[in-house]
């Protein structure tokens, strides 16, 4: 009899890991997946653009339910894991299905950050995680007008702009003064508002919600300063949470999320964890790079090929409002004795700032001309030495051959 | 071309050097021509250089003097007050009479100019000498062939150029004293190289400190030490009287004083070699290929002439060839060629402060009788007056009160020019006439009048080999502009002076003709120069006359009879002597100074041609590299260039022409084109004894770095104010100026101070910036209607990119997006299609794609290049410089 895995979780993570593992070693495990969605895995990157009208769920599903099926792989879709047993080595379903492992994945992800203010349990509040809450902003879409996005990330702005494509009039609210601070710098920020108000995007930016107006449903949004706006719709971007309840209540050594090592296995060594609900060092993680990389580290382990370990990188960031180009890697900002270099075509809506560190690249923010993004990544990486072509640097590899 | 056009054609002549092209001109509008070389014309037969092809493009009105001004509150740079042509005359002649019933006729002088045509230059001598009564009447030809004037008179009796241009293609050996032919005279320099390719064997020796772009050619070079060019030539002599070419007979029937000449040219080979810093064995070369070549023509110019032993130099070469008995037959003969288009024609009328009029002479009282005769005047002159250099000293000094300065512009080109602002500003009254506006000179005018420019003057020049052409007006005078004669003859009648009632050019030109004929007979003042034929045409003769040599229908000195009275020419001793200021201590190196190819004199004319303006945009300081190293500057770099007399500020530049101990500056940047370029301030203001012609070719200077924080250029549709700008110097582009700059300030915010230097009020321009400010690199792009408008890069070191690419930009209608992401690149984001510098100016044919050429394709010679690429096809002037590129291209990688 072979050894069992069980995967809890059936999003990006967790199935990358698999499909990984199969690749290495297809018959080492009985393999149970649980996952709380009722559907087979798919990329969750690409809600945006199923949002937005440019893409169907179909598009995007990654794992078909034929294909748990023909790799062997018990799949329990819309049944989570309430209980992990350590000592006794089982995992028990919402629905009490109960299942023995040798080996655990965790691959619980994260969940949407709903900022506590009075009324943010009304109908019409909304997150942007799962297929279920895009169906609700689509049918929200096809029955109301204003709809306000409250945190002007990256996802927030991707949920504003689909919101915008489905006809309603999208407010973004934002608590700092700038757009995307986690990826842009100011300049560039101010770009995208720009180019997004052009398309139709209403901005409120330095703005402290304070609460969530409505008798049944939510009809406004009430800010600190008393000032209210009208809202059918309220999406809450405000980032997200690891999703660490479960490994928690099973004793595992948590911090702001699961800890695990170099090779991502947790402090039970028969219990691994990838992808968002994980902590690395010190680090989390919510790009879809590092989770690959994590993924493919833990698949080599859990295969018994254990020579790999995983290595933080930088990742780069695009956002996939179409039209807008922008790109972000690395230290954008700079820290002391850090030097940069800035283009500025306004006209074409064109701005790129590079970090340097001494010799090295290592950061980059580019805006509405990102051919060259991958490039400056591949610099950032491979930790180049860049001095020689510091002042073609900006102008692409072409000049700087 | 149509038909009515063609008949518009109008033959004139090139108003830049000596050789005196003809071109014709065909109107387009009022102020616009095309110009192309006179296919009938001897001098050129329809060959143009690059300067005289762009003659079109110098013809528009801006910065043009267009009406009287005057300055009324006297203050130089003060203001302007447009005035009509009486008051301003009134005024001028009204104070120069009150300066001269005061002080006498010598305290006021006329400075005049080889660019004056011959009929101008005579009414001015006519003035000054018959009139005013002074001889105080100088010309910027004193600062470039006096030399060689008092060398012919010394050696023949008379100011005679006993070579014609012909005699260059007959003969077998061309040497070349301190003439960079190739750059300074192109059309005679091809003359020579058609003859040379045809004749393999004909040899070309070049004697310079310098090697130029003449030197490509040569098939010897003798670098000279600066100023040794005496010991080479009385080596020469020695060595010549010492074997079998010396002419007994002709020095025996027609020559004097061969003796005393040889006593003083004691010198062998070897001390010759040592002296002039020569290989013996080259130095050899030299006089066996001399003594062995009958049909040789020794050519020089301004590195002999431009020398406190300059009048020695030229008599050390015209007793080579009488030892030699070569003179008077064609192929052969000391041949000096001249800087400026009439500077024959102003030795003609005699326009210099130590000569008469028609070849008569200012020290012989019978030709002073005679011309006074001749003129019906009230006095005439009987004493030299001031020579250039003396004259502005005595400015200074305040004993001449008056000057009138014509068509020059000596602020810029006399040498301690620094001395001649000093002047200007005490003198009581100054008068410049002028086509341009704004000019080193004319800041200090108080009274600034209009004159016709080259394209709407009239009347008769003289080249180099005594070829009198008719220079035709072909556009119409702009604003209140006159000719310079006029405005001399309504001066002269201001003073109440008869003579002066001409009433078109052609009846100056017959009484000059007349003139010349005046007495000039056997057993009177008899003078080889007689142009008495041409006295008797009529306006319609005159206007349809021919280009004609004097002495018409016969070779100079054929007959072996010179213009002394016995009719001998004179062997002149010549002893050496060293440069009056040697370097040494605190200024190690010798500045030499000198042209480009691309631009003539300061730069009024050829400064409007974008075309001329891309072979050498900038003022530079070529030197060795290892004296480079030792004044602590590097190439691309500032360095200031400082003499005992004042200081200027130019690019270092490695040329690979300049020997050690050497560094030569460009004679042609200015006040009005550089913040701090005039070469002039810095030379030495030593002249030669007796011509009076500075010594431009050897200053002692210091070269040392001029430190700035930055480095940077503009390219800019509109012009800037640079007045905050430490170093600067503008170019004309194609539809743009273009800035080299350097500043030693610390520019904080990059952005507001390069908007606020290039004028950019709104906040909302489309502008284009990338900046790196710890590296202290900043560049910027002005974009209005999707064109470029400017553009300005900073950079700490002169890094910075070509300008070629970003300056055909401006050519642009639109700007392709590929170009937009381009332009703070300074270069295409596709590699390949940089140019590189220009070197062939007429094509616009750059380094890289002519380097490209030969190298892909294996070209060998010049015409391969030619026919691949047309570089080198039109005027010629860059094939010594794609020559090197061959043979730079030859050597393996």
């Amino acid at each position: 009899m072979k050894p069992a895995l069980v995967v809890i979780g059936n999003g990006m993570a967790g199935m990358r890991t698999v499909e990984e593992l199969l690749a290495l070693a297809p018959d080492l495990y009985d393999i149970t997946v649980f996952g709380a969605e009722p559907h087979g895995n798919y990329n969750r990157i690409l809600l945006s653009p199923v949002l937005a009208g440019e893409k169907s769920v179909d598009d995007i599903m990654l794992n078909t339910r034929d294909w748990y099926e023909a790799n062997g792989i018990a799949l329990h879709a819309g049944d989570p894991v309430v209980h992990i047993d350590r000592r006794r080595r089982i995992v028990r379903s919402q629905s009490g299905h109960e299942v023995g492992y040798d080996r655990l994945l965790i691959a619980t992800g994260s969940k949407p950050f709903i900022i506590p203010v009075p009324g943010h349990e009304l109908p019409g509040v909304l997150a942007f995680r799962d297929i279920a809450d895009v169906e609700s902003m689509l049918s929200a879409a096809h029955d109301h007008r204003h709809a306000v996005v409250i945190g002007g990330g990256l996802l927030g702005l991707e949920a504003a702009n689909g919101l915008l494509k489905q006809g309603m009039e999208v407010t973004v609210v934002h608590v700092t003064d700038a757009l995307m601070n986690q990826q842009l710098d100011k300049p560039a920020a101010q770009l995208l508002q720009r180019a997004l108000e052009a398309r139709g995007l209403k901005f409120m930016l330095e703005a402290q919600t304070a609460g969530i107006v409505g008798p049944d449903r939510v009809t406004a949004v009430r800010f600190k300063d008393g000032t209210e706006i009208p809202a059918d719709l309220v999406v809450m971007t405000a980032g997200v949470r690891p999703n660490i309840e479960l490994a928690k209540s099973a004793g595992l050594h948590c911090e702001r999320a699961i800890v695990v090592d170099d090779t991502l296995q947790s402090y039970d060594p028969r219990v691994y964890a990838v992808g968002e609900c994980v902590q690395h060092r010190r680090a989390t993680f919510g790009l879809v790079a590092p989770i690959w990389e994590q993924a493919k580290v833990c698949a080599a382990h859990l295969a018994g090929a254990g020579h790999r370990r995983y290595v933080q990188q930088a990742s780069p960031t695009r956002l996939k409002v179409t039209g807008i180009e922008l790109y972000s890697v690395g230290d954008f900002i700079g820290a002391e004795g850090s030097e940069d270099l800035v283009l500025r075509d306004a006209r074409r809506g064109v701005y790129k700032r590079l970090v340097l560190d001494g010799p090295c690249l290592v950061g980059a923010v580019l805006y509405g001309d990102v051919q060259d993004g991958p490039w400056y990544f591949d610099l950032i990486q491979r930790g180049a030495d860049i001095s020689a072509m510091r002042h073609q640097l900006l102008f692409g590899p072409a000049l700087a051959a | 071309m149509n038909l009515s056009q063609q008949h518009l054609s109008i033959a004139t002549t090139c108003p830049y050097c000596g050789v005196g092209c003809g071109v014709k001109a065909v109107p387009q509008g009022p102020q616009s021509a095309t110009v192309s070389g006179d296919v009938d014309h001897p001098s050129n037969f329809g060959r143009l250089c690059v300067k005289g092809a762009a003659l079109g493009e110098t013809l528009g009105l801006e910065g043009r003097l267009l009406h009287p001004q005057v300055r009324d509150d006297g203050q130089p740079g003060g203001t302007l007050r447009q005035v009509s042509w009486d008051e301003a005359l009134d005024r001028a002649a009204g104070q120069w009479r009150a300066i001269v019933d005061e002080h006498g006729p010598d305290s006021v002088a006329l400075y005049v100019s080889g660019q004056l045509l011959t009929e101008d230059y005579y009414v001015a001598n006519k003035l000054m000498k018959g009139y005013v009564g002074s001889a105080n009447i100088d010309t910027n030809s004193r600062l470039c062939m006096s030399s060689a004037v008092a060398g012919h008179k010394r050696a023949f009796g008379e100011d005679l150029v006993p070579v014609n241009y012909d005699d260059l293609e007959n003969a077998d050996m061309i040497v070349l004293v301190g003439s960079n032919l190739a750059w300074c005279h192109p059309i005679l320099f091809q003359r020579i190289m058609r003859a040379k390719e045809a004749r393999p064997d004909m040899k070309l020796v070049v004697i310079d400190p310098r090697r130029t772009a003449t030197c490509e050619l040569a098939d010897l070079h003798l670098p000279v030490k600066p100023g040794t060019d005496v010991w080479l030539f009385n080596g020469l002599l020695a060595y010549l009287a010492r074997g079998e070419a010396v002419d007994a007979a002709f020095i025996a029937n027609h020559t004097r004083g061969l003796n005393d000449a040889l006593a003083s040219a004691d010198i062998t080979p070897e001390e010759v070699a040592k002296a002039c810093r020569l290989p013996v064995e080259d130095v050899l070369a030299f006089y066996e290929s001399f003594a062995a070549t009958a049909k040789v023509i020794t050519g020089f110019s301004m590195g002999v002439n431009q020398s406190s032993a300059g009048t020695d130099k030229v008599n050390a070469i015209i007793n080579c060839h009488l030892v030699t008995g070569r003179i008077g037959k064609p192929g052969m003969g000391p041949f000096s060629i001249t800087g400026q288009p009439n500077a024959m024609g102003g030795r003609e009328v005699g326009g210099l402060a130590n000569m008469l009029a028609a070849h008569l002479d200012l020290d012989k009282p019978e030709h002073r009788a005679a011309v006074q005769e001749f003129w019906h005047s009230p006095r005439i002159a009987d004493k030299p007056g001031l020579k250039a250099v003396d004259l502005f000293q005595a400015i200074e000094s305040g004993k001449v009160k008056a000057v009138w300065i014509i068509a020059t512009n000596p602020m810029v080109s006399l040498p301690d020019a620094d001395q001649v602002r000093r002047a200007l500003s005490k003198a009581e009254l100054v008068i410049a006439s002028d086509v341009v506006r704004d000019t080193d000179t004319n800041a200090f005018a108080h009274v600034l009048l209009p004159a016709l420019a080259w394209a709407e003057k009239d009347g008769t020049v003289t080249n180099s080999e005594r070829r009198i052409s008719r220079q035709r007006g072909f556009l119409p005078a702009p604003g209140e502009a006159k000719g310079d004669w006029q405005i001399l003859c309504e001066f002269a009648r201001r003073l109440g002076y008869d003579g002066f009632d001409f009433q078109h050019q052609s009846e100056i030109f017959a009484e000059h003709a007349r003139l010349s004929a005046w007495r000039n007979a056997a057993d009177a003042l008899p003078r080889l120069f007689d142009i008495g034929a041409l006295a008797s045409l009529d306006r319609a003769g005159y206007d349809g006359l021919q280009p004609v040599q004097w002495p018409i229908g016969r070779r100079v000195f054929a007959d072996h009879r010179f213009s002394f009275p016995d009719g001998r020419a004179r062997f002149v001793p010549t002893v050496p002597r060293l440069p009056v200021n040697t370097a040494g201590g605190e200024y190690p190196l010798v500045l030499n100074t000198g042209r480009v190819r691309d631009q003539w004199h300061t730069m009024t004319r050829t400064g409007r041609a974008p075309k001329l303006a891309e072979h050498t945009p900038e003022s530079f300081v070529d030197l060795h590299p290892q004296d480079a190293l030792l004044c602590g500057v590097r190439d691309g770099e500032l360095a200031r260039i400082s003499s005992q007399w004042g200081s200027m500020v130019a690019r270092v530049r490695h040329g690979g022409g300049i020997a050690r101990g050497s560094a030569f500056v460009p004679i042609h940047w200015n006040g009005q084109n550089a913040s701090d370029a005039r070469v002039g301030a810095v030379v030495n203001p030593v002249v030669d004894p007796v011509s009076g012609e500075p010594e431009f070719k050897h200053t002692p200077v210091m070269v040392e770095r001029f430190p700035v924080q930055w480095h940077g250029f503009v390219l800019s549709r509109t012009p800037l104010d640079l007045d905050k700008v430490v170093y600067w110097t503008r170019a004309q582009g194609a539809g743009f100026t273009r800035y080299e700059m350097a500043g030693r300030n610390r520019i904080g915010d990059f952005g507001t101070w390069a908007r606020e230097l290039l004028g950019i009020a709104d906040a909302d321009a489309d502008w284009l910036e990338y900046a790196d400010r710890s590296a202290g690199v900043y560049r910027a792009v002005h974009i209005v209607d999707d064109r470029i408008a400017q553009c300005i890069f900073v950079s700490p070191r002169p890094d910075l990119p070509e300008r070629a690419w970003l300056a055909g930009l401006f050519s642009t209608e639109a700007l392709a997006d590929a170009e937009r992401a381009g332009v703070l690149a300074g270069r295409p984001l596709k590699q390949g299609a940089d140019t590189g510098p220009t070197v062939c100016s007429c094509f616009g044919v750059g380094r890289n794609t002519i380097c490209n050429a030969i190298r892909d394709k294996d070209l060998k010679t010049t015409a391969e290049v030619t026919a691949c690429v047309k570089a080198g096809g039109n005027c010629g002037s860059c094939v010594p410089e794609i020559r090197q590129l061959l043979a730079q291209m030859r050597v393996p990688a």
